[in-house]
């Protein structure tokens, strides 16, 4: 059984935080398909939060189709993530260094660099806010 | 979906001053809402009206349907936790249980029990020599024992401290887990109410200012940061609630459902505290005339 | 509701219960005694029984006081203290808003405390006004002043103790702090009592007018009167009455002047003080003038006889019921509006 942490100053909304905990579980090996999710009421009783941010959580996760609901038991998880191949991952760390090298070589300290790519993030991913 | 709350026009004074006025909300149930606001905006005033504790000097409030204390039916639908939460310091812990049973027909003893062991509290102790989170919890009890499907907290954590405050705010989710009941507690932090509540109102001057879905309130405010300029430039759809200039800079915190499409504008999400702090000033400034977002969040 | 108003009151009632006992047990160790000794000097005395009487009422005389004082105090005590903290307490310390809030309505709330608080405080004078009434007995018969205790014995200490009980709940609803309350209806309820007193006892049931011959006792002196120096009329012999007025009227109804008196007794020197006479001249005794003033006068008394001493027990303990109802209305209606 996992057990979910809060980060109240990340900016992160809370029902995030913890479909992030559970996909960073199942990356991680440490849920596997069967386990069970904490209950509702073990989450709000630990983090002090609103069961809807809970429920809202779990619907997404069952959206995504990694975890589903048995009625009376509690909520089960089904799927696993896919784990990046290490072969890709090690393709685009290569081609990182190279870029980071490169922007070094242009003036760019660590902060410029991590503004760069956290914009880049955003923007990539996020929900079209811009 | 029934509100679990809802008011029109709802006015209160006392002599020449009103406490609260102009009010219109509608709560809808199955929510956590927080009424947020500084001392003195009419918190309790509101809550006292939504519990029968007083009557409305204007408008109307109707909670589930029904007028506020009108019936013992009505009274049993509502349990109620009064600021520095009132016990009888004479009666002993378990001898408030016996009222709560003696005065309230949906009384669920054992579920009272079960918490009073829980919480460790000594029933033969006089309520009177408990600590502040001790009679908050106490209170809490006798407000859920009696099976009420609104619960209603008069800033219920300002007293305490912070772990007491923790555990309150624990006991009070677990509740709302396991029985389903719809809560409105009121606070002049936001900090307590940030984790718990998905309903927020603002309360400021005696008048809200705002009202509504906490996740619609924090996507439809947004921070904007850019080149310095007026605000009656921007968009008719983006209502400024805050603003501030430097010579070369201009911030303003807007409310708006369309997107933002100004590529001068670094645009930033507002924290919960930020968007609270925003509207109490607002409403310190403008007074009547500042009321956003409300009604409807059906 | 009532159970929870039995809980919550429990304390008081088993102090008013201890004290009644206590009471009870010192009054039941003396009584039998002073009803024995009365048996034996009064009660087997056949002619001249004054002396005796005199003698006999002196006996456990501070106790008979006492008792007395308590039955006029402890109405008003426990209205003060049960009546007054009921509402205002409430508010003082902010329970109000818990007690408010559970599944009762204000009106039930109050109602069965008003009431369980009435009835106690109606049975805690009825029976100490009964303990102190069997009590006196004795002392009363021998006094045979039955109306000068007539708020210390039988029926209206009950409508006392009502009356205290309700006005203090109202003032303590009005004022909603608990010692202003009891200082507040401590004052209205002592004035209230000695206004009911004076003014309005008086006219109760209408009091009976008898006529009375002139004698030694009826006449007890020559003094200034409203009609200049003339006789002094003086109770007859009527035992347990109360008396109104004793007037010397002739039969149209005219007073005895000091005129009047010297054209029947010339000798009377009426110039000077009590007595008849002054010190230089030997007095000319007033009384030699009686039979010669009561050919044409005679005195008049009106009073409240013996008999009527229950029917003004029965309407005055109506009247402080019927009052203490009133309040209570008052009280209920008050706590119901939900001002605050």
């Amino acid at each position: 059984m996992i057990e979910f942490q809060l980060d109240t100053g990340s900016g992160v909304a809370t029902y995030l935080q913890l479909v992030q905990q559970v996909h960073q579980a199942l990356r991680l090996g440490i849920l596997e398909p069967g386990d069970q999710l904490p209950t509702t009421q073990q989450v709000v009783a630990k983090l002090a939060i609103n069961p809807n941010t809970v429920l809202k959580a779990y619907r997404d996760l069952e959206r995504e189709g990694l975890v589903r609901p048995r009625p009376g038991q509690g909520t089960f998880v089904v799927g696993t993530l896919p784990r990046s191949d290490p072969a890709t991952q090690e393709r685009f760390l290569a081609s990182m260094t190279v870029w980071l090298r490169r922007a070094r070589l242009a003036g760019l300290g660590p902060d410029d660099i991590e503004a760069i790519y956290r914009t880049a993030v955003r923007s990539c991913f996020a929900e079209g806010v811009a | 979906m029934t509100a679990v709350l809802d008011a029109t026009g709802l006015g209160r004074h006392y002599g020449r001053k009103w406490a609260l006025r102009d009010c219109t909300l509608s709560i809808p149930e199955g929510r956590v809402v927080g009424l947020v606001g500084p001392n003195g905006a009419g918190k309790t005033t509101l809550l006292h009206l939504a519990v029968g504790l007083l009557t409305p000097s204007e408008g109307s409030i109707s909670i589930m349907g029904g007028r506020p204390a009108e019936g013992p039916d009505q009274l049993a639908k509502v349990g109620f936790v009064a600021q520095d939460t009132p016990v009888y310091a004479g009666l002993t812990v378990g001898k408030h249980l016996r009222m709560g049973a003696y005065l309230n027909p949906g009384w669920d003893q054992g579920l009272a029990e079960h918490r009073i062991r829980q919480l460790g509290l000594d029933l033969r102790q006089k309520a009177g020599s408990l600590s502040g989170g001790q009679r908050a919890q106490l209170a809490l009890t006798l407000a859920i024992a009696k099976q009420p499907e609104l619960l209603v907290l008069d800033e219920p954590v300002a007293s305490l401290d912070p772990l007491a405050r923790r555990e309150f705010l624990q006991d009070l989710m677990t509740i709302v887990a396991r029985h389903g009941v719809s809560v409105v507690l009121s606070s002049h932090l936001v900090s307590d109410l940030e984790r718990v509540c998905d309903h927020l109102v603002v309360l400021v001057s005696s008048h809200t200012q705002l009202a509504g879905d906490v996740n619609d309130l924090l996507a439809t405010h947004h921070r904007l940061t850019g080149p310095r300029r007026d605000p009656r430039s921007l968009p008719s759809d983006q209502l400024v609630i805050e603003e501030s200039h430097t010579d070369k800079q201009s911030t303003f915190l807007v409310r708006t459902d369309q997107p933002i499409l100004d590529p001068a504008w670094t645009v930033k999400p507002v924290t919960l505290d930020d968007l609270v702090l925003a509207y109490m000033g607002r409403g310190r400034e403008s007074g009547p005339a500042g009321q956003v977002g409300l009604g409807v969040t059906r | 509701m009532i159970r929870f108003a039995w809980m919550q009151s429990r304390i008081p009632l088993l102090i008013a219960a201890a004290g009644l006992a206590i009471v009870a047990v010192v009054l039941g160790a003396t009584g039998p005694h002073l009803v024995h000794l009365y048996e034996s000097t009064v009660g087997s005395c056949h002619s001249d029984c004054s002396a005796t009487r005199t003698a006999f009422v002196k006996n456990d005389r501070a106790l008979h006081v006492g008792l007395g004082a308590l039955v006029v105090v402890v109405p008003g005590a426990i209205g003060l203290f049960w009546g007054a903290p009921l509402v205002a307490r409430e508010f003082e310390v902010g329970t109000w808003r818990l007690a408010f809030t559970q599944s009762v309505t204000r009106t039930r709330w109050l109602g069965v405390k008003l009431l369980l608080g009435a009835l106690a405080s109606m049975v805690v004078a009825g029976l100490l006004s009964l303990l102190v009434t069997w009590w006196s007995s004795p002392i009363d018969r021998a006094n045979a002043t039955l109306y000068a205790s007539f708020e210390q014995r039988d029926i209206v200490p009950i409508g006392y103790a009502a009356f205290a009980f309700a006005l203090a709940v109202l003032v303590g609803v009005l004022v909603r702090r608990t010692v202003p309350a009891m200082a507040v209806s401590l004052a209205a309820f002592v004035g209230a009592r000695l206004g009911f007193t004076h003014w309005v006892r008086p006219h109760l049931i209408s009091p009976v007018t008898g006529i009375f011959s002139l004698n030694a006792t009826t006449v007890t002196g020559v003094a200034p009167t409203a009609y200049g120096n003339s006789f002094l009329p003086g109770p007859p012999s009527l035992p347990n009455a109360w008396i109104y007025s004793t007037k010397i009227v002739d039969n149209t109804g005219h007073p005895l002047t000091s005129a009047a008196l010297k054209v029947l007794c010339p000798q009377l020197n009426l110039g000077a003080g009590p007595g008849g006479g002054g010190r230089t001249t030997a007095p000319y005794p007033y009384q030699d003038c009686i039979p010669r003033v009561a050919v044409k006068f005679h005195e008049v008394v009106v009073y409240q006889p013996s008999s009527h001493y229950w029917p003004l027990q029965w309407t005055e303990l109506a009247f402080y019921i019927g009052v203490a109802i009133l309040l209570v209305g008052m009280s209920l209606w008050a706590t119901s509006r939900r001002v605050t």
